[in-house]
């Protein structure tokens, strides 16, 4: 199952494996060390590439990083924050603060309740995975029209392709926005019939994506590549 | 367990009744991915026991008296299904399936790098839909591949495996009557690259060299199981379900 991809040797590992690295060679993302050996800690492709050994996992739970952009539903109020589910394994804070609205103390359900969807950013991810998200920043916002689709977050390096470009073949195709966001929820806006065309292309990719022949697929769903 | 006098449970040959080897394992066969509304899962039949396991999380730990400011729990519930045996079991936990949950979950955080989840719970369900002797076991091999499935970091893989004696001799996987009327039970958690062993029990006696050679048996069967369970995740990975 070995293959060449820019260089990089591609290879299925599973957790335990022993990892043929040259010497020198360091644990990335889903490697450890056990003794002088390398060994992969997770199921998935192995990666070597330059001095680095990593894993890109076939399947992983989202967790949260600072900086991230995330699409999150309000699943509680209290008088001065809301917690948004952002597919974690913890709920993420936002504070009134940090909201783009002025909101008095006790008033935040005025602004969002319970199954609301905001485009956020998580601002801050402590050692014990507490999460605190900001709505201050360009194009953050309380999401008002559009259609969610839930991707898998490891398959979003699918949706966006090489250099942004299936990304740019759906919007043009469905001529939609479409937001995508680390934690695997993507933001489709437009008419009903663009809509229906990105989600059944995401769908397609959510579905068979690992499997070869993508790009043909594709070509099927959104018309062929230009 | 400790020997019940006139029953046979082997032929004269040497062969057990069901035909195998003193050495040989029933046979055994691993999915991994089979549900889907699982973050990873797994479906093993060992002989005529069939486990199926799935995982769930990381998620937050409920109640908040069992987080772990440092590392992750693991949630082991191990059930039987009411119609898995002969006789109906009362369906709901009983002091056997906590024991196993509780032995299950500590062999599987001695694998899980649950360092890496502060405060999280991984929860593993392991639901028996036949059992023929050596369900733990089974359980074991379900959990360690659908943690795998469900992209938990782990050091290694877990393999349940059991030996145990009948008629005074060592033999490897025992069968329901083996189990039943047989002199000794020794079902153990093999790391099959690290050869370390999670989790080892001992029902009845074995002198030295005989635990030695279940020993033996069980580092043999547990190294030829690992290769199914990395097929079965390799499998599923290439079908893209993983």
């Amino acid at each position: 199952m070995n293959s060449n991809d820019g260089g990089a040797e591609l290879r299925l590992v599973v957790p335990g494996d022993q990892i043929d690295a040259p010497p020198g060679t360091q644990p990335g993302s889903g490697v450890c060390k056990r003794g002088d050996s390398l060994v992969a800690t997770k199921l998935g492709e192995l990666k070597i590439g330059g001095d680095v050994a990593h894993v890109v996992p076939t399947f992983t739970k989202y967790l949260p990083r600072s900086g991230d952009l995330v699409i999150g539903y309000v699943e509680a109020v209290m008088n001065n924050l809301w917690f948004l589910d952002v597919g974690g394994p913890f709920n993420a804070l936002l504070p009134m603060s940090l909201a783009p609205w002025k909101v008095e103390f006790g008033a935040a359900r005025e602004h969002m309740g319970y199954g609301d969807a905001v485009l956020a950013r998580v601002m801050e991810v402590d050692e014990t995975h507490s999460v605190v998200a900001t709505m201050k920043g360009v194009g953050l916002r309380k999401i008002k029209e559009g259609v969610i689709f839930e991707m898998p977050p490891h398959l979003m390096g699918l949706v966006i392709g090489s250099n942004g470009r299936t990304l740019q073949r759906l919007k043009a195709a469905s001529d939609c926005r479409i937001i995508n966001t680390q934690n695997g929820r993507i933001l489709i806006d437009g008419n009903s019939k663009g809509i229906a065309i990105a989600r059944k292309a995401l769908q397609m990719i959510e579905e068979t994506g690992h499997a070869p022949g993508l790009h043909s697929r594709l070509n099927g769903i959104l018309g062929d590549d230009e | 367990m400790g020997g019940y006098g006139d029953i046979k449970l082997l032929n004269d040959d040497g062969t057990r009744l069901d035909g195998r080897a003193v050495d040989e394992m029933r046979p055994v066969e691993i999915k991994a991915g089979v549900l889907p509304v699982a973050d990873g899962s797994a479906w093993v039949k060992h002989g005529l026991n069939v486990a199926v396991a799935a995982v769930y999380g990381p998620m937050e730990a409920h109640p908040r008296k069992i987080q772990r400011q440092d590392r992750a729990v693991i949630d082991v519930r191990y059930n039987m299904a009411p119609f898995s045996t002969s006789d109906r079991i009362r369906p709901g936990f009983n002091r056997r399936s906590r024991e196993i949950s509780k032995v299950t979950a500590e062999a599987l955080e001695s694998v899980v790098l649950v360092e890496r989840y502060p405060r999280s719970k991984i929860r593993v369900e392991i639901e028996i839909l036949a059992a023929e002797a050596g369900t733990r076991c089974v359980g074991i091999t379900a959990a360690s591949v659908a943690l795998a499935d469900a992209g938990i970091p782990m050091r290694d893989m877990i393999v349940g495996v059991a030996s145990g004696k009948i008629e005074g001799v060592v033999v490897l996987d025992l069968d329901k009557a083996e189990d039943n009327y047989g002199q000794a039970d020794l079902p153990m958690g093999i790391l099959p690259n690290t050869g370390e062993m999670a989790f080892l029990q001992m029902d009845g006696d074995l002198s030295v060299e005989e635990y030695n050679l279940a020993c033996e048996y069980n580092y043999k069967a547990a190294s030829e199981i690992h290769e199914l369970m990395k097929q079965a995740l390799l499998d599923s990975a290439s079908r893209g379900d993983a």
